[in-house]
């Protein structure tokens, strides 16, 4: 499944560059993308490992761009 | 906007204060004591840095040693160590108008493009019993009625139940002239209306709407990368570790070598070392990469050229082979009076009358044509449809035949000379058993196919007609409009076996001159265009799959890579010079942003680069890759 979820205060590209590739390297997750302009996360990952996979990527995201907010 | 307005306030007072304290350093340097200096300009580097020197404490809280945070802290703190404070406090000054400048172009260029994409209603006036309701779009329940005022925008699309006026497509095609409307038309979202009031009957909720699918589909580009920005991203990856190391390496190696016991040896490779450090973020090139293809496609979207991802609008940069569907791309695919022989306007009229009885295509085109030359169907006429012959009419006395050859030598009427039936078919009019003359029926080339390719031959494209029609009609609008090659007699799905087919010709052709040549020459890419309907499967085999006149059909802007809301080929031509452009602007970025790193990095090792040139390597390229990105939303509608 895709999931695309909206953000807030994602200021640096680097950093979406980062938590862009640490997100890819989740084991349930096939893709993910990060941008800055969009300020948006999509990520397409296996069936049935939503919450597993969120719980990561707030993590992520809140250890390299404290700042940042997730809509959800 | 209030965060960028705080900054821009901190980032004047610390320059003001710099500007106060610099000239008095320098003049005054030797009446007092160095801490006095030094706390003066820590003053106003805690000004300037505060936010910096918080998030890098907070990073390596979270044991993130390597972002750019901390690597401006070391190389100033550092500066500060080695008792240059101006530079010290000059380079985080310098950082700050970067970042902030950054920012401001960021957050710019984005609102250019979502304005862009502001087609999207805020509310709708509905409709109901008790008169007309505010409400927000997604409300508005399928088969009710919305009003909308010349100036507002179309929220949901429908058809215009009453009312009549001009609607502007330009947010949804890029042209720019309004179309008319009235009664049982098509209205869609995100179209405004330029005068009159229409009252429109829904036909789908909110989100299955126009506006919102294109929204959805510009928002949703970001996400998929050109090769261009996920190597940046890979790059980003490598280049900010491997600067640091080298740093280190600078400062400690050399010193040791050259001498441990001397401070002054020292400080040189220390000094050397921190100006590496500031060069070490890869920002220029990870914003300006990315944005670039945001432009890019926003500028495309705004001429009603929807592309779904970076990736497409580099391939289509790229594609050497078009191919294109002929029926409703290359030729309207509606069929139109072509040429008439014989008295054009007493044949038009005399085949009418008898054509107005039937329903087939070829006689509705022979009656939309005689419409415009005064043409009213007669009350006293009757008519009999002869099924794939044609129609024979009877007023009175009067006897007209409509039809083919076959019907013409039944009736035993003589044809004078038969017509060369080459784009379509002929129509033989007769008035009591005379020869009147003949229709020939076609499928409209459109205006602007024939400009279109020459243009695309222009740019260096090679061109393929793929048809259903016999070979006979394919080749004569080949031949018209100047196509390469063609194929015809093609059935659906043999679209997707030729396209494979050119597809491995690409790659075979230009394999064999890899022998040639030291490096394998990368294969150009092959693009399809076709106007949606029953090509799905042939748009996505393609490199690129262009629909063209896609407004409104869900299926063909879910299929396609690249969406061109108008019906006209040369959109494709702008399309490929927004995505030409964009990639020369991407490679000018990428190129000039690692060859002023590689040469401070370079000039810094061997100690001819001072602190000020790494940070104008560092912001300094950062800016201007970031405005030379912004011209790609630039695109002229000149051709």
């Amino acid at each position: 499944m895709v999931k695309t979820v909206r953000v807030q205060n994602l200021c640096c590209a680097n950093c979406a560059a980062k938590i862009e590739r640490k997100i890819g390297k989740l084991d349930a997750v096939n893709s993910a993308s990060v941008s800055v302009f969009t300020q948006k996360i999509t990520i397409d990952m296996r069936d049935g490992s939503e919450q597993a996979v969120m719980d990561e990527v707030h993590k992520i995201c809140k250890k390299v761009e404290p700042d940042m907010v997730l809509l959800g | 906007m209030n965060k960028n307005k705080k900054n821009l306030i901190r980032i004047i007072a610390a320059a003001v204060m710099f500007a106060v304290l610099y000239p008095l350093y320098h003049y005054l340097s030797a009446r007092m004591p160095w801490w006095a200096w030094l706390i003066a300009f820590a003053a106003v580097y805690l000004v300037i840095a505060y936010d910096v020197l918080w998030r890098a404490a907070r990073n390596i809280a979270h044991g993130k040693i390597f972002d750019e945070n901390f690597l401006m802290i070391v190389a100033t703190v550092g500066a500060f160590c080695i008792l240059e404070f101006a530079e010290a406090v000059a380079v985080m000054l310098f950082y700050q108008v970067g970042e902030y400048f950054q920012d401001y172009a960021v957050g710019r260029s984005r609102r250019s493009i979502t304005a862009l994409m502001e087609i999207c209603p805020q509310t709708a006036r509905l409709l109901t019993d008790d008169g007309e309701q505010t409400v927000a779009p997604e409300d508005v329940p399928v088969g009710s009625v919305v009003v909308v005022r010349a100036g507002e925008r179309v929220p949901i699309d429908g058809v215009v139940e009453s009312g009549e006026g001009l609607l502007d497509c330009s947010a949804l095609t890029g042209e720019s002239v309004p179309v008319a409307v009235k009664a049982g038309d098509a209205a869609l979202s995100g179209a405004i209306s330029a005068s009159g009031v229409l009252r429109v009957r829904t036909q789908k909720p909110y989100a299955d709407s126009t506006a919102s699918k294109i929204l959805e589909l510009v928002e949703n580009a970001a996400s998929r990368k050109a090769k261009a920005e996920s190597f940046i991203t890979r790059f980003a990856a490598v280049y900010t570790p491997a600067v640091v190391v080298c740093a280190v390496l600078l400062a400690i190696v050399p010193s040791l070598a050259l001498g441990y016991n001397d401070s002054a040896v020292w400080l040189n490779w220390v000094t050397r070392a921190l100006t590496f450090l500031v060069v070490s973020c890869p920002c220029a090139l990870v914003i300006s990469v990315p944005m670039s293809f945001f432009g890019g496609i926003g500028a495309a979207g705004k001429l009603g050229i929807l592309v779904k991802g970076g990736n497409f609008l580099e391939l289509l940069g790229k594609a050497d082979t078009l191919v294109l569907d002929k029926t409703g791309t290359i030729t309207k695919g509606a069929f139109e009076v072509a040429s008439v022989t014989g008295e054009r306007d007493t044949v038009l009229l005399a085949a009418a009358q008898a054509e107005y009885f039937s329903n087939h295509p070829v006689a509705r085109s022979v009656v939309a044509a005689a419409k415009p030359l005064g043409f009213e169907p007669s009350p006293s006429v009757s008519a009999t449809e002869l099924a794939g012959r044609g129609v024979v009419a009877r007023d009175g006395d009067k006897e007209t035949v409509c039809g083919n050859l076959a019907l013409m030598t039944e009736r035993g009427i003589t044809v004078p000379t038969e017509c060369d039936a080459r784009l379509g078919t002929v129509v033989y009019v007769a008035v009591n058993g005379e020869y009147l003359g003949a229709i020939e029926i076609a499928d409209a080339i459109k205006e602007d196919s024939e400009a279109a390719l020459s243009a695309l031959k222009a740019q260096g494209v090679r061109t393929v007609m793929l048809t259903g029609d016999n070979a006979r009609a394919a080749s004569a609008v080949a031949a018209r409009v100047g196509v390469d090659e063609f194929r015809a007699e093609l059935l659906p799905d043999m679209k997707v076996a030729e396209v494979e087919k050119i597809i491995e010709a690409a790659d075979g052709g230009n394999g064999g001159n890899g022998g040639k040549s030291k490096r394998r020459r990368k294969r150009g890419a092959v693009a399809f265009v076709g106007d949606g309907i029953n090509d799905a499967p042939v748009l996505s085999r393609a490199d690129v799959g262009i629909a063209m006149g896609a407004l409104g059909s869900d299926a063909a802007i879910e299929a396609a890579d690249v969406v061109l809301m108008n019906d006209k080929l040369t959109q494709i031509v702008t399309a490929r010079k927004i995505a030409k452009r964009t990639v020369r602007i991407v490679k000018q970025n990428i190129v000039f942003a690692l060859a002023v790193k590689l040469a401070v990095l370079v000039l810094a090792a061997f100690g001819l680069a001072n602190m000020w040139l790494a940070v104008f390597a560092d912001v300094g390229v950062a800016v201007l890759a970031i405005l030379n990105a912004m011209r790609t939303l630039k695109h002229s509608r000149q051709r």
